[in-house]
């Protein structure tokens, strides 16, 4: 089964401890600058969103490599840079529509989100559960119960 | 070892900027931010400075835990000779700037001297530059912010700031960071503005800066103390869901919620400015006040209110600019803008709070002050001439315009400006000040909670209830139920919570967290993070020799004994109604013996005993 990255930013405070998991897992670092997740700050609506890389299938960043550095990855199906061959080109981060490809001029390679090989660190450090990693197939089964929740079913009227 | 080792040293006069290393033995003395700047402080200044000259110093300090994984561990200070009450001023905030200052490779930085034209300082990991402010001077927080994130095309820049507050005098500016997190309280915003510094952008992108020395055990710590956080009751629901506010109704109900400058111990519109209040749908236009609740940093709690008003009250009826999102009322503030002035009015206390945020002013002062020049009003000193306006207990339009006076610094707003102590004085009633060494006591009255009353009396930084919370035993129960109207036992009491206070401040982390921490749970992260050898009485004597230090300060800046006192009214007006009516506060039952627990002589002067055994 695979699994993905499900954000909730109806549960996001901002804490940052995702932003500091991802860093602290990829670079051993509390470096929030170094997150390949962000959290953003929409502030005349007091809402934080949590966004990251949400692994297309057809991945444009896989797709318009020229050193094919980006392959997918069988077990998780995360789109995986491979740093060693990365040339540091950046076509990638032009292809990506969403824009969670970015290039690291401390390394001179680009990094996105490898789901940390099937054991996401954001989603275990998020502390309200706004991160969660779930079946793949069912991202939307929370949403779901919710409004079925709301469906009128009392056997008494039945 | 969890510091970056380096601080940065500007002077404003020269417009210089020099790295140096930290003093890495003072560290392992005062642990950081808060102790380690005050030693800093103490050392490069004379008490006796004008507060507002360019010979007082203004240092902005981190903590070893700031921009770590631990829960809240994204604190910064703000440390100085306060304007407001010439004693040491240090004033905490929260959001994101403080780990931002670490990121860029600093543990703190020290302003001195006094900039001729504005400026504001650009740290971008090791570049430091002065720059010009002229075209931000006059603007508020907000458009700064904006401003400089905008000229420098750089939106994950934090900045920190005062608004036109801080420039025009107030006393009780504060200096603001991320919008709405706010090194509040005693006038840091004032010393800001002196300087001519208008703001402190920093961009951290290091990597190698600093690292906690065991790692394996620092997140097994880390982990366990968010799991206390999560389980508790008050960090783990009441916070999130009501903020500070989870207090409004509890500590009116106790009978300690001063009322109209202290005249009365319980507020009658308590619950109309409650956090119940703020979450329920408001009659005029059926939605909430609340909107949200953000962290801070690194926080698993989550108290920060984020509110909307409603457009159409009176006070942002023609102001778009209020119509959106933003920081909300703390407890403090809803006690100060409302309780203490007689204001029920939810909506015009969140517009009051915004434009603190937005010009940066302590809520707490305003309040109190604004309460003050009610009471002044209504006993006829203050007449509607003077004041430009009517101001009877209970206005929420006087609130308001007062609000926007003193932000401006316009008319009577440049008297409320001074705070409640010179603004009674100037009108021949310094005992109708609620206030300890010029600054105003908050949201707790020391008739009903003894353990407070000897809190505010003793408390470093002038009356304030972040140095010692015996909100905690007294009301709340925590660590042990202690009966709000006993002496007894509140001295030995007071001085643990002050000492812990004061490691929880000089550590990177959250007061907060206090309420479901025990001082083992924080030292089970701070050893893993620093390495060495840091048991809990070691810890525990840093706070005692952090607290004693800011102490021998104020004494050097000629405060005595006779200052620990409390305003008249709360030592002889017994209280009128609440489980505690006819009490008043028993100072002189406490505090011969807090001395005496603090190893000082009766004269409040810690002994040469103490001081050897301290180190000071």
């Amino acid at each position: 089964m695979h699994k993905s990255l499900k954000l909730d930013p109806n549960k996001c405070t901002g804490c940052l401890q995702c932003e500091m998991a991802c860093a602290y897992q990829h670079h051993k670092t509390f470096n929030t600058s170094r997150s390949r997740i962000k959290i953003f700050s929409f502030e005349a609506e007091g809402r934080k969103v949590p966004y990251t890389c949400t692994q297309c299938d057809e991945a444009w960043c896989l797709h318009a490599c020229p050193v094919e550095a980006i392959v997918r990855d069988a077990k998780t199906g995360a789109k995986v840079v491979l740093e060693d061959l990365c040339v540091g080109c950046k076509v990638c981060t032009v292809a990506c529509p969403f824009g969670t490809v970015n290039y690291m001029a401390k390394t001179g390679k680009v990094q996105k989100c490898d789901l940390c090989a099937g054991d996401p660190a954001c989603a275990k450090a998020c502390p309200t559960g706004a991160i969660t990693y779930v079946d793949a197939d069912w991202t939307g089964l929370g949403k779901m119960r919710q409004w079925a929740e709301k469906t009128d079913t009392n056997p008494a009227t039945v | 070892m969890s510091y970056t080792k380096k601080i940065l040293r500007v002077n404003l006069t020269a417009g210089t900027c020099a790295a140096e290393p930290l003093n890495l033995e003072w560290a392992g003395l005062y642990l950081g931010q808060r102790g380690l700047a005050t030693k800093y402080l103490a050392a490069e200044i004379d008490p006796k400075v004008d507060p507002l000259s360019p010979e007082n110093k203004l240092i902005f300090a981190t903590g070893p835990l700031t921009g770590t994984a631990a829960s809240t561990g994204g604190r910064y200070s703000v440390i100085t000779k306060g304007p407001l009450t010439g004693a040491i001023a240090c004033s905490n905030s929260g959001g994101y700037f403080g780990a931002e200052l670490k990121f860029a490779g600093w543990d703190m930085v020290i302003f001195e001297g006094r900039s001729e034209r504005p400026v504001y300082l650009l740290l971008e990991d090791d570049q430091a530059t002065l720059l010009d402010a002229a075209h931000l001077w006059g603007k508020t927080v907000w458009e700064t912010e904006e401003m400089i994130k905008g000229a420098h095309q750089d939106p994950l820049m934090r900045v920190s700031s005062i608004g036109r507050a801080g420039e025009n005098g107030v006393l009780f500016a504060g200096i603001v960071n991320d919008l709405h997190r706010a090194a509040g309280r005693s006038g840091v915003g004032a010393v800001m503005g002196a300087k001519n510094l208008k703001a402190f952008a920093v961009r951290g992108t290091r990597t190698d800066a600093y690292a906690v020395a065991e790692p394996e055990a620092f997140f097994k710590a880390v982990d366990a103390a968010k799991a206390v956080l999560a389980a508790n009751g008050v960090t783990g629901q009441g916070l999130p869901a009501y903020g500070t506010q989870v207090l409004m109704n509890v500590i009116n109900e106790v009978g300690a919620l001063p009322t109209r400058n202290g005249s009365g111990v319980q507020f009658e519109g308590a619950r109309d400015i409650s956090g119940e209040a703020m979450h329920a749908n408001r009659p005029t236009d059926g939605k909430p006040n609340l909107i949200n609740h953000n962290g801070c940093f690194g926080c698993t709690i989550a108290c920060g209110r984020i509110s909307k008003m409603d457009p159409n009250h009176f006070s942002v009826k023609d102001k778009p600019q209020y119509h959106g999102a933003s920081g909300g009322v703390e407890y403090e503030a809803a006690w100060a803008l409302g309780a203490a002035c007689g204001v029920n009015d939810l909506e015009a206390l969140t517009y009051v709070n915004f434009l603190c945020n937005e010009d940066g002013m302590d809520p707490i002062t305003l309040g109190s002050t604004i309460g003050a020049a009610m009471e002044l009003y209504e006993l006829g000193i203050l007449t509607k001439e003077e004041a430009g306006l009517e101001l009877p207990f209970g206005s929420a339009e006087a609130l308001v315009k007062l609000g926007e006076l003193t932000a401006k610094g316009e008319g009577f707003g440049k008297v409320i400006a001074l705070g409640s102590k010179r603004l009674t004085a100037k009108y021949g009633r310094p005992e109708l000040s609620m206030s300890v060494k010029g600054l105003e006591f908050p949201a707790y009255d020391g008739r009903g909670l003894q353990g407070m009353a000897l809190e505010y009396a003793t408390s470093n930084r002038g009356a304030c209830h972040v140095r010692g919370y015996m909100v905690s035993p007294e009301v709340l129960g925590i660590p042990v139920k202690m009966d709000p109207a006993a002496t007894e036992g509140k001295a030995p009491m007071l001085k643990a919570f002050q000492d812990l206070t004061a490691v929880v401040d000089s550590a990177g982390i959250c007061l907060f967290t206090t309420f479901a921490w025990s001082a083992d749970d924080i030292q089970s992260q701070i050893q893993p993070a620093l390495g060495g050898d840091w048991p809990l009485d070691r810890l525990m004597q840093a706070g005692e020799r952090i607290w004693n230090l800011e102490r021998q300060f104020n004494l050097a800046a000629g405060f005595t004994a006779k200052d620990d006192t409390l305003p008249r009214r709360i030592l002889t007006e017994a209280a009128k109604t609440g489980p505690y009516k006819g009490n008043v506060a028993e100072l002189g039952k406490m505090l011969p013996e807090y001395y005496q627990v603090r190893g000082w002589t009766a004269e409040g002067v810690p002994t040469q005993e103490t001081t050897v055994r301290l180190g000071l």
